[in-house]
This record gives structure tokens, sequence and C-alpha cells, in this order.
């Protein structure tokens, strides 16, 4: 909301614009929050008005004149090229150093070997249009009414000095959406007085009634309507204070009864709007829903088809304009309307927002609607109207208005509670304060009762009222204190900490934590290469999502991490390491809201390999999970068959009967669709899983007293056996007494069989209670040979 | 034989002076020291002298030895260091060369400045809520005194997933979810995601990060949310830091405020940063609406409380001087390795 302090001052007397950073200060610290001002007219200096006495042919050039120019001081001459000057013109010349909109500066020279001592200045040349100045000449010099003072600033003249205040105004403060508003808050937060006259109409001219009849058939959508009728309109331009005021505010004058509408939308907040009369077909104004496939052409001149949601104007035959939002082209004022009709009412916020939303049309009146007005406000500006009317002479005002208010609203009245409030706020005034402040704002105070002005529906209750005074009482005044009370343990719930955990483990292994957003493309599923038939494609979509890329809720963060490796490698990053703990969303039939859980993905590419990154994964779950012993694994691993996995090179993670999660190579398929032509790995884990597995507290073991002895076992095996099949049943038959079993060696070669290949164990064999000996340890490792040759053949390299 | 003796050392101490490698000093060790080195001979004729004379010639022979093994002993060491010397002097390195690069590995800025002001509250006794991020237009809107016809819940807004269904705008529906299963007192901060329908450009996300707050209790006051805020921004942006509230509106606070802190890059002298304001938003805050109250089962006649919102990539953004927000959503680690 623009505010210009001139016209403020209107209302309240104080010379604001003087200093107006302390005002602006003073106008957020108590809730008008000001997001900055301008000072208008400071691009236009030294510009004064003058008389031309003389016009002369420039000896030297055609198209140029020498003109003797009065400025009221002196006598100064202009070279100019302009065709529509002439002795005794009155012209705004713009003397030697004077400066102009646009960083344009003026400086006394010669044109053409003749002195110029100035310029004079069209209507463009001082920044305005022809909005503003209807009837100056265009493409010539602005002359001035032959009484304009001579030596006058132009900016007083022509009203070009102001201060322009941008605010920001709350949505429970629309009554601040204008100038009286925003009156009425400076007076309270400078402690001065507002006057903010009632307008006063003589009328005259008959009764509205006979004219016009109004019907209103949606009074859900249309709390109140106020019509009354102006006859014999004389339509001109608005006079300079007018069309000034509105530039300043910046709205376009246009004419004498538009202006008037617009002026007393910007003093009351109230949008109005003037009909012509002779276009009313039977007479009528009728206030209801379109009807499905009524179509009307707006002010703009676009046509459009309505709906039965909408709010209508119509006469006895069809639409004349859309309520509250913009009126029809049939029934605008022209040049030679004789009656109009304005109107000034209060529609249903939502229908107005909606109806705007659904024709496209955003206006200052639906922008008002939308925010709530009050309806005692209505007939205060329809009266503004027509007294504007009478002030300048622009038609005859009829003697009543029409008035459709079927359920007038009740003041609200709230009790004085001042105790209440100094300890809601940690304040401390007295009762005589407490009623200054509220008075103030125009609430009364009537025995123990605060009554609320009618124009403040945001005032409902004990804290709306706290908010008053605290705002005038001044906010930084209200003593900082720490609160009492039961002492709290504060912290975090156990699956928080172990989230820190997770991240503290990964940070320490060397991956670095992403952000991705929660919501993909639906095709990030196929770019993974799920199947139709894979549950995860299941997803919550989003109804208005800023675009398809956006529009689903992930149920796995894989193809978000696939993505970060793909940026990093698309910007030849050599190498990068990443890790998330994502939120997942995963709709659950019968279940409003879905089941949210959380997935720990790591994700690599660069100076890494599948036994690199597998180890950093076990790194990682022996952290969280434990170790175990070669016997007592804390989790199994099994081959993995996930579509954006390589099939040979993945693995799953598993805790009993419970799959927990994945990893291995990416899909060199999958890993192309996200544009990264290296071999890259991933895994993915179950957060919540993960944390029902985690380690207990640790319980210590005492350190073994025996020594420990080492046998190396070297075995040929059947290609296909895998390590995980061989030590599983080393660590079954050597029991107990085995500490660690350790793979030193693969070995291919020549002296290995075809179809086989040779693994190398180191064992570790201790006993708790006594040093074991040689011949025991050679008896455990015969066991497990035997045991591992009658189960999968294998035999000891010779 | 005194003279003897005498004589016999200075020739060591002579000769070992000349010894010019480790071999050379062993061998006049055993030269002189040995089984049938020249002092022991000389002990070993000592019983020829008179009773008188013995004690008087062992004693010196005693010290003669002392003397030469002493000698010898130096001057072996002595080779022994200027060895060791020379093969640490072999050893050399160049120390400018590169060192092996351990994996470096670190938290997301925002999870930094999510952490910290954790820290910060759960010090002052709060404790860390959770909640859906998809969410009722209950819990989102109408639980927090935000009415039907709402400018913010509209559609160019929020998104939507059913009628009733959306992407939380704010972390707010957590204030509601755990009065109603918590009684007061009532402390607690909510981190997390929250959706809004803006374009991405460098100051908007449609998914950012928020921090809610909330105090409910017995005589809770609105110096009590400034004090706490106070605090907050002092441990946040150092001891210096002052807060300026202004009014504002938010549908579940009342009375409302936007809170402020001092410049913590100028200190409120004015840069680019506060862009010469000196002040820096970064909280919306105010006191329980009584509506909210009520609608949680809780009597605001009896409880009064006070709330706070914060925005972690704005804060992330001025601490870090980081001036285009999709850095943060772009993971790349050369934006991620500054954090570390």
């Amino acid at each position: 909301m623009k505010l210009s302090l001139r016209f403020l001052s209107d209302y309240v007397k104080s010379e604001f614009y003087r200093e107006p950073k302390s005002y602006c200060d003073r106008m957020t610290a108590t809730g008008s929050k000001v997001e900055g001002y301008e000072l208008a007219g400071e691009d236009v200096l030294n510009v004064v008005i003058a008389k031309i006495t003389e016009v002369k042919p420039h000896p030297d050039a055609d198209r140029l004149q020498i003109c003797a120019v009065d400025t009221g001081k002196e006598t100064i001459q202009v070279v100019t090229a302009a065709q529509n000057v002439f002795a005794g013109a009155l012209v705004p010349v713009a003397l030697d150093g004077a400066s102009l909109p646009g960083g344009v500066k003026i400086q006394t020279g010669k044109l053409r070997g003749e002195v110029s001592q100035g310029m004079f200045c069209s209507i463009a040349e001082l920044g305005l249009t022809i909005h503003d100045m209807p009837g100056a000449a265009e493409d010539g010099i602005l002359i001035l009414p032959s009484d304009a003072p001579i030596g006058e600033d132009i900016r007083d003249y022509l009203l070009l000095k102001d201060v322009i205040v941008e605010f920001e105004i709350t949505p429970n403060r629309p009554d601040c959406l204008s100038v009286i508003g925003l009156a009425r808050e400076t007076a309270a937060s400078f402690g001065v007085q507002a006057s903010i006259p009632t307008p006063k109409v003589r009328g005259g001219a008959g009764k509205t009634g006979d004219l016009l009849q109004v019907s209103v058939k949606a009074p859900d959508l249309c709390e109140r309507y106020l019509a009354r009728a102006v006859k014999h309109v004389k339509i001109e331009p608005s006079p300079l204070w007018l069309r000034s005021k509105l530039r300043m505010m910046g709205v376009r004058p246009i004419n004498n009864l538009v202006d008037i509408t617009n002026l007393v939308m910007l003093e009351y907040g109230q949008p109005m709007h003037a009909f012509d009369y002779r276009t009313l077909r039977g007479k009528q104004i009728v206030v209801r829903r379109a009807k499905p496939g009524e179509t009307m052409t707006t002010l703009d001149g676009n046509e459009h088809t309505l709906n039965p949601e909408m709010l209508m104007i119509c006469d006895a035959v069809g639409p004349v304009g859309v309520a509250g939002v913009m009126g029809g082209l049939d029934s605008e004022i022209r040049d030679d309307t004789d009656t109009v009709i304005f109107e000034s009412a209060i529609f249903s916020g939502a229908s107005i927002r909606h109806t705007s939303r659904a024709l496209g049309l955003r206006t200052e009146s639906s922008a008002r609607f939308e925010k709530g007005l009050d309806p005692e406000t209505s007939l205060l500006a329809i009266n503004r109207a027509c007294e504007l009317v009478e002030l300048l002479g622009a038609g005859e005002v009829c003697d009543d208005w029409i008035d459709f208010y079927p359920a007038p609203r009740k003041q609200t009245v709230l009790p004085v509670e001042v105790e209440r409030t100094n300890r809601f706020l940690g304040i401390e005034i007295d009762r005589a304060r407490f009623e200054e402040i509220l008075t103030s704002l125009n609430f009364e105070i009537r025995g123990d009762e605060v009554w609320v002005p009618h124009y403040r529906q945001d005032v409902q209750d004990f804290a709306d009222l706290a908010e008053e005074i605290a705002r005038i009482y001044g906010y930084d005044h209200v003593r900082a204190s720490a609160f009492s009370g039961a002492a709290q343990v504060g912290g975090r719930s156990e699956f928080a900490e172990f989230l820190r955990k997770v991240h503290r483990e990964c940070v320490a292994l060397g991956f670095f934590e992403i952000q991705t957003y929660s919501f993909i493309s639906p095709k990030f599923y196929d770019a993974i290469l799920l199947d139709s038939a894979d549950p995860r494609k299941n997803s919550v979509r989003i109804r208005n999502p800023l675009g398809e890329d956006t529009s689903i809720m992930r149920t796995t963060a894989i193809p978000s991490m696939l993505d970060a490796l793909g940026h990093n490698f698309s910007y030849r990053n050599p190498r990068a390491c990443l890790y998330e703990t994502a939120r997942l969303y995963h709709p659950i039939p019968g279940r409003e809201l879905p089941l949210e859980d959380r997935a720990v993905t790591l994700g690599a590419y660069g100076d890494t390999d599948f036994y690199a990154f597998k180890g950093l994964c076990e790194a990682l779950l022996n952290r969280l999970l434990g170790c175990g012993t070669p016997r007592e694994k804390t989790y199994t691993i099994r081959r993995a068959s996930s579509p954006y996995l390589h099939p040979g090179r993945s693995a799953e993670v598993w805790i009993g009967e419970e799959r927990i999660g994945e990893f291995g190579e990416v899909h060199p398929d999958a890993a192309r669709n996200f544009g990264l032509n290296t071999k890259a790995y991933l895994a993915s884990f179950s957060a919540e899983q993960l944390f029902a597995h985690q380690k207990g507290a640790p319980h210590f073991v005492a350190l073994p007293r025996f020594p420990a002895m080492t046998r190396d076992l070297s075995l040929i095996c059947d290609a296909a056996l895998s390590v995980g099949e061989v030590e599983d049943v080393i660590a079954a038959s050597a029991g107990k007494k085995l500490e660690s079993l350790k793979l030193f060696d693969i070995y291919t070669g020549s002296q290995i069989p075809e179809g086989k290949r040779g693994l190398s164990f180191t064992l570790t064999l201790r006993d708790a209670e006594k040093t074991l000996t040689d011949e025991e340890a050679d008896r455990i490792t015969a066991k497990a040979l035997k045991a591992l040759n009658e189960r999968f053949g294998v035999t000891l390299r010779s | 034989m005194k003279e003897k003796l005498m004589r016999l050392q200075a020739e060591l101490e002579e000769k070992l002076s000349r010894a010019a490698t480790p071999d050379a000093v062993e061998e006049l060790r055993v030269r002189y020291l040995g089984k049938k080195g020249q002092l022991t001979d000389i002990l070993h004729s000592m019983g020829s002298l008179s009773p008188e004379e013995r004690p008087v010639i062992g004693e010196l022979a005693n010290r003669v030895r002392g003397a030469i093994t002493e000698a010898i002993n130096q001057k072996k060491a002595s080779f022994e260091r200027a060895l060791r010397q020379k093969k640490l002097e072999a050893e050399t390195l160049d120390i400018t060369a590169p060192s092996e690069q351990i994996p470096e590995g670190g938290r997301h800025p925002i999870a930094l400045v999510q952490e910290e002001i954790e820290r910060i509250f759960i010090s002052m006794g709060f404790t860390v809520e959770d909640g859906p991020e998809i969410e009722t237009d209950h819990y989102n809107f109408t639980a927090l005194n935000t009415p039907a016809d709402h400018p913010a819940r509209d559609t160019q807004d929020t998104f939507y997933i059913t009628d009733d269904v959306l992407l939380r705008t704010q972390t707010s529906p957590v204030q509601i979810r755990v009065m109603e299963k918590t009684r007061p007192p009532i402390r607690m901060i909510c981190p997390g995601r929250v959706y809004r329908s803006d374009a991405v450009d460098a100051t908007h996300s449609p998914m950012f990060h928020q921090i809610e707050g909330l105090v409910v209790d017995r005589g809770i006051t609105m110096g009590d949310l400034k004090g706490t805020l106070d605090l907050f921004a002092q441990k946040m942006f150092g001891a210096q830091t002052k807060t300026r509230f202004r009014p504002h509106h938010f549908p579940f606070t009342e009375p409302s405020a936007e809170v402020d802190v001092s410049c913590f890059v100028c200190g409120g002298d004015g840069c680019s940063l506060c862009k010469k304001e000196g002040w820096i938003e970064i909280l919306g805050a105010g006191m329980v609406h009584p509506n909210v109250l009520r609608g949680c089962g809780l009597d605001p006649e009896v409880y009064t409380g006070f709330a706070f919102g914060l925005g972690l990539e704005r804060i992330v953004m001025a601490r870090y001087g980081v001036n285009d927000m999709r850095y943060l959503y772009e993971n790349d680690v050369r934006f991620l390795r500054q954090f570390a």
C-alpha cells in the first residue's frame, strides 16, 4: 500500500514529510511495516514558471527560435526547437543548473551560436503523462494557464513534491489499505489527533428509488449493497489536486467520475463502481450468481464465460459487471453519460478470490474485497463519492440511497482486563494508560467494557486487545525475562540421537551430506529401471506441483542420490562420496497420511571399487550394529537383484530374516540415465531398521590371558564356491575357539586346475581358559578342512 | 711403578685421540684393558711391591683403569652418535611433498546450523520433536487458527495432495501435535522441511527448512518470549547481538512479532548483508493465540505460551555468505567441502 504523506496531511496535521525516516521507523514500530519510501519531485530541480515575452527566428537555423523569457527575477534567452511557443505563453523553464527526471542536467550553452540559458519543458520532460495533464501538448512545450504565477517552482504549482511511503499491510488489517486507516494509525502512533470528516451531501435531485430497483438474490455472497444515483453528470478531467493525489498513490487519472470512485477507494479502502444508468435494462440491478454458460465482456475488452460460482451484478437481462472484480464494458461511463449509479457493497472475500482467480482478473478492487471489508465504511464511502461530485460540480446527487443490509453487524464488546493484560505481556501499566492507548485507536471505553470500532474486525479476543496495548506501548518497552516453572530436561528422541550417530559415522568415513528434494519426477523411477509392478512406483502425488519434475513424493532416495552424483560428474569433479538421511513417503491404503520413514543412502564414484565401497558400507554397519564374531555375525550378505544395481556386483544386507538394505555397483544403464559415464556405487539402508538393531551399550570382555595361535589354510575350491560359504563352514566347525578368520589370498593360475581357485585363510585360535596346544590347533584346523571337504569337496593346496 | 701407570694413561689418551674408527678403539681397549693388556700386566706385577706401597699403587691403578675405561667408552659413544646422525641424515624426506589424503567428509551447511540451534535450545531445557511433512489441512491450518478462506491456504502457495491433505507449509503443525499429546509445561523445538509453491531462484525454493519453537505453561509472558529469543540470539550470533521486535501478524499468535537481530557482520553499522539497515530479519514469533490453546484442550485463562519460527536457509546464507539458495540443493562437492 502506497501512502502519499501530502494526502495523509488532509487528516493528520503534522509535517511528517520533513522527516520521513523517523515517520517510517515509528510506524513500523507500532505495527504498520514500512518497506521503504521515496521522495517524489526530487528529480525536478530548478524548474520555474516563466513568461515568454518575445519570440524571434534563429539567424542560422530554420527550426530553432530564440525566446526572451521573464523568470520573475530576470530576463533570460532560451533557444528552443519547439513550435508551440508564442509571446505571452507561460511555460516551465529549466534554468541553468536544473535537473530533470532521468538524470538530465541543464546548463547554459550555445545553440548554433546563440546563447541559451535554459530549456522549456514538455510534460514528458517533467516525468508526467497526458493522463496527469489532460489537454497538454504531447509533442510540444507544456503551456500553463495564464494565471500561473511567474517565478514559482513548477513542483509547487503542479503538486509534484511528496513523500511516498510503501507499507506492507498484514492480512488482518484491511482497514489500513486506505489513507484514512493509515491516518488513524499515524495519529495513535504519534499521540496526535486525526480529523476524519463525515461526508456531507446536499442532494436535491430526487429519489434514487424512482430510477432504480435493486434486488440481491445471493445474500450469502453480498452482505450489503448500496446504490445512489447522480443525474446530469458532466464528464471532464478532474482538477489538478485530484489528479495529483491519484498519481502519487499510483493510480492513473481517467475522468472526474472514475477518478472520484478511485479516490474514495484510496481514502476509505472501499472499492466503488459507477454504472451508466441508461445501459441498465429494466432499470434494475440484480446481484446474483452467474447462470451456466453466461458470458460478458469486461472493461478491459475481454469476453469471459461465467459459471454459477461467480457473483455477478446484472440488470434485468444479463450481467453488467463481475461483482467486486471488474465492471462490464457496456455499462462503462462514457463522455455522454447523463445519469450514473454509484455502487458501494460488501461481497464475500472468498467468492471474489475464486472468481478473480477463475477469470484471471486481479484488480485493486478484488484484492481489497479478498481481505474482508467493513459494511459501515461502505455507507461513508458512497456518501463521500457523492460529496466529491458536488464539490467538483460534476453532477446532481439524489437525496437518498438504496441500502440492502439485512443483518447489520454487531459491535464487538470486550471486558477491560488491565491486570490480565499486564500479566500476559509482562508489563506494568495502569488503567489510565490502558484506556489512553485504546482510546487513541478509537476504541471506546464504557465502564468496564471496551467497544471495538466497526472497522476493526480483527479484534475479537483478549489477546487481540493485548496486542493493541503492546504495539502502542512499544514492543521494545516489554522487558525481557526468563520463564520460570518446573525444570525440564531438554534433548532429542533416541531415534534422533541415533540419526546423529549415523551422520557422525558417515562423515568420519569420508562422505559429504547432501540435501535433495523430497519431491521427484515420476521419470526417476524409470531412470532407475524399476519394473511396472514395483510397489515403490505407488507414490503420493501432488495435485498442483510446480512441474512434472517435482510432482510426486519419493518412495526411494536412490534416484536423488544418482542425480547428485550425476551433477558432480557433469561438473567434472574427479570424485564424489555422498550420503543422505532421506525421508521417504509411502502411501498406506486406508490411511489419510502416508507412512514417513528414512533411508540412509550412500553414493560414490572415482577412486573406489566394489570392495573399497563394500568396506565403507561394512565399516558403517559395524559401527552402528556392532561387529559380531565369525560364528555370530550381526548381519549377513546375500546376492542382490535390484534392477538399478549390477547383477553380479551387488549385495543385500540381512539381519535374520529381515532385509535392511543393499549396496553395490550401479547398473550401467541406470548410471547412464543420470549422466554417469563411470562406475558408480550405491548403498541404501533403512534408518528405522538400523535403529531397531543398533548395538547396545558396550559390555567389557576380559582381555585374554592366554596366547593365541594362528594356522594358515590354503584351499582349492570350486571357482563358483563363495568365500562366505567357506567361511561359514570353517566358523561352524571351529567353534568358539576361532577368534578371527581372514582371507589373505585368492589365487587362480597355472598351479590351479581349470574351474577351481585357491583361497588362503588365516585362522586365529584361542582358548579363554588355557594355553592352546599345537596339537589342539592342528586338530581344529583338520576338522574344519574335513568339514569343507565333505560339504564342498574342498582340498588342501599342496 | 707409579710413573709407569701415569705414562700408560697418557700414552693411551694420546693414541685414543688419534683413533679414527670404532675398530681402532676396540683394538686399543684390548691392548690396554684386555686379559693380556698392558694395564693387566702392571697389576699382575704388584706382588713385588712392599706392603706399604701396595695399597697406594693399587688405588692409583684402579683410578687409571677407570679413567682409561671411561675415555674408551666416550670415544666409542661418539662414534655411535656420529653413525646414527649419518643414518638419520640419510633418512631425510621432502616434507613439502604431499601427505596421504585421509577421507574428507562433512555435514551439509543447513545441518550445521540446525545442530547449533538445537544445541542452544536443548541447553535451555527444550525437547526436539518431529512431525509428518505430509499433513492434514487441520493441523497445518485449521488448528492454527487459519480460517477456511485465508489467503495462506491458497493453492498458489500450498502444495495439495487432496482437499484435506497437503505438504506442510510450516513446522507449526508440530506445535498442535505436541500440545495434543503433552500437558504443560511444554518447551519444544521442531526442525524440519516445509514446502511452498515458490519457483526456484536465488532466494526461493519450493522446499526449505524451518525450526519451530513452543513454550506453554502457567504464567508465560511476552517478556519471557523476548528473554528467550534474546538469549538465543546472543548464543547464536555473539554476545553483543541485540534483537528488535516489530509488531506483525500471524494467525496463530497474538500479539505477533517479527524479530530482527543486529547484523552479525557489521554489528549494526550497515553493510551489504543487512542492506545498510543494521538489522537482519530472522524470526517470526508471538504469544500463542487463545483459539489455538482452546483447540488443544488448554484453557487460555490458565495457560499461556509463546511460539516462534525461523527459516534455516536464510541464516545459513547470511552466516556463510552463500548468495544463491540453489547451491544448497545442488550438492556439488566443491560447495559441500567448504563447510567440512
